[in-house]
């Protein structure tokens, strides 16, 4: 096949690299939406480990008290 | 080598129930074939349509022999008595690459000339023809035992087993395809290729027995 | 061994101007092929990524072996992320082999380019790389099968690409030959230095997933820990005498 005229050769050159650079996106995309979900659980996490340390420091002070 | 011999005649006669299965295994083979007749709207075939035809029979048979390797081992326990045994894994391995090869070529005994019968014009080129469908044998027998132990302790073994062995088996297939098409041509057997794709598969064959192998404890070890 | 190597912050910045200089190379430096005009360009693209995942399915195979030799799941992951990679990358390279095809031959798929073919046939082997782990349960036996896959798999590459060369009939013109062999200084500097950069790519992609997984690991042993102590300090409020075991 002779080469193609480059106004179509261009379509499919840039069409090669947009691939490439979507799929990165795409990657991208993904990663950010697990990044999201694991600052969320670390948030959840922290308000438990907030909420166990003050109930301890109740508990002592209770402890005192008695 | 004793243990080799004894888990081979295992083999044989429980999981892969040859004496059993084999005429039915014989009868599919055959049906295949009028199958291929029909969907393929051929009443003589030659070169790379014989091959493939063949050859795809062949490897039909294979993966429901392969299936069946380890159906008696799981369900009862047999693999752990084996574990337990002071056995060297390896030489489970190689008994169960043996099971396979013997039982391919008992039945091949059966479906080649049969093939012969239905399709070809002369006998001529079966020889070497036979000489490639063993070692097409060893291929499948080594990388089918490996692969079917991954998949034997695995959840949807039955669908799991042939997925991951197909493309593992796609250059044994292209060579044994390579060799067998100038063997089966119209115009009687052509030899000069057959040296260059009876190295390939020898190759092929060395290459997954070293690798089944060197693996095999790793599948075991619990 | 991570402390030797450069940090993630590093290789994703090398990567963003390695990649970046390739590409200014491929549209500003290098000529234009002769035979297939401004179409040639997708090559700088298709084929170092080619490369790459296939390197990385080699790299899978040497963590496998070190997993097998050693037990230690860390080269289970690190087998796991490469051929999480070599498959993303596969894809890329598929597709941009496919346009690069469609474009050169006006076919989107060519059978007569025994690297492309040989390249699908990998593709297809690694992809049942995922059920496969699926499909065993018990973790520790699931490592060691993926482990002996990546290897078996590994020693698996070569064959192929020598047998479907050896299949392909010297009747049919190659469409990439002009890839191959003999190509003029200044293609093969910008070849080069897309190599370089869809390698950089590959390994800063490798240890973001790899961080990833580390912290998605921390994560939940943190919970984990955090809901076995939530236990105890409700029962120490309950009983005030015994003291609380807040000393974990």
């Amino acid at each position: 096949m002779p080469a193609l005229p480059l106004d179509e050769a261009g379509k499919y050159v840039a069409g090669a690299y947009v691939v490439f650079v979507a799929l990165l996106g795409i990657y991208v995309a993904i990663m950010a939406v697990r990044i999201d979900r694991m600052r969320a659980e670390l948030a959840d996490l922290a308000e438990l480990a907030e909420r166990q340390a003050a109930s301890s420091a109740e508990a002592k002070r209770e402890e005192v008290r008695t | 080598m004793n243990a080799f011999k004894v888990m081979l005649a295992k083999d044989l006669r429980v999981e892969l129930r040859t004496l059993q299965s084999l005429p039915a295994m014989a009868l599919f083979a055959v049906t295949t074939f009028v199958i291929f007749r029909f969907g393929l709207d051929r009443t003589s075939l030659e070169g790379s349509l014989a091959a493939g035809v063949l050859l795809v029979t062949v490897l039909f048979a294979a993966l429901l022999a392969i299936n069946r390797l380890f159906v008696a081992e799981r369900d009862e326990g047999g693999f752990d008595a084996i574990r337990l045994a002071p056995v060297d894994p390896s030489s489970l391995y190689l008994a169960k690459v043996a099971a396979l090869v013997v039982y391919l070529l008992a039945l091949e005994a059966v479906a080649l000339p049969v093939f012969a019968v239905f399709f070809l014009d002369g006998a001529e080129g079966m020889a070497p023809l036979a000489g490639i469908l063993l070692l097409l044998d060893l291929g499948l027998a080594a990388t089918g035992a490996l692969v079917s132990t991954i998949g034997a302790n695995s959840r949807a073994r039955d669908l799991l087993t042939p997925l991951v062995l197909l493309p593992l088996l796609v250059p044994l297939m292209i060579a044994a395809a390579g060799a067998a098409e100038p063997l089966l041509a119209a115009g009687g057997p052509a030899y000069d290729e057959v040296g260059k794709w009876a190295g390939t598969l020898a190759l092929y064959d060395l290459t997954f027995l070293l690798v089944g192998y060197a693996v095999y404890d790793f599948l075991l070890e619990d | 061994m991570s402390l030797k190597m450069p940090s993630l912050r590093a290789t994703a910045a090398a990567t963003a101007v390695v990649l970046g200089g390739a590409f200014a190379l491929v549209f500003f430096y290098a000529p234009n092929d002769a035979d297939q005009g401004f179409v040639q360009k997708i090559f700088y693209v298709h084929v170092p990524i080619a490369i790459c995942a296939l390197l990385g399915f080699v790299v899978a195979a040497i963590h496998a072996i070190r997993h097998l030799r050693t037990g230690d799941a860390v080269h289970d992951v690190r087998s796991y992320v490469a051929i999480h990679m070599g498959v993303i990358f596969g894809t890329a390279a598929l597709l941009t082999g496919a346009i690069w095809a469609r474009a050169a031959w006006g076919k989107w798929w060519v059978w007569e380019e025994p690297t492309l073919v040989s390249f699908l046939i990998v593709y297809l082997l690694y992809a049942t790389y995922y059920p496969l782990r699926y499909a065993i349960a018990d973790r520790e036996r699931q490592a060691r099968y993926a482990s002996v896959f990546a290897i078996t798999a590994g020693a698996f590459v070569p064959l192929n690409f020598m047998a479907v060369r050896l299949a392909e009939s010297l009747v049919h013109p190659r469409v990439f030959a002009t890839a191959e062999g003999g190509l003029p200084g200044s293609m093969m500097l910008t070849f080069l230095v897309a190599l370089a950069g869809m390698a950089l790519l590959f390994v800063t992609l490798m240890r973001f997933e790899l961080a990833a997984k580390a912290t998605r690991g921390q994560i939940s042993r943190l919970r984990r820990a955090l809901d076995a102590g939530g236990a105890a300090g409700t029962s120490s409020r309950i009983a005030p005498v015994a003291p609380a075991e807040g000393g974990r």
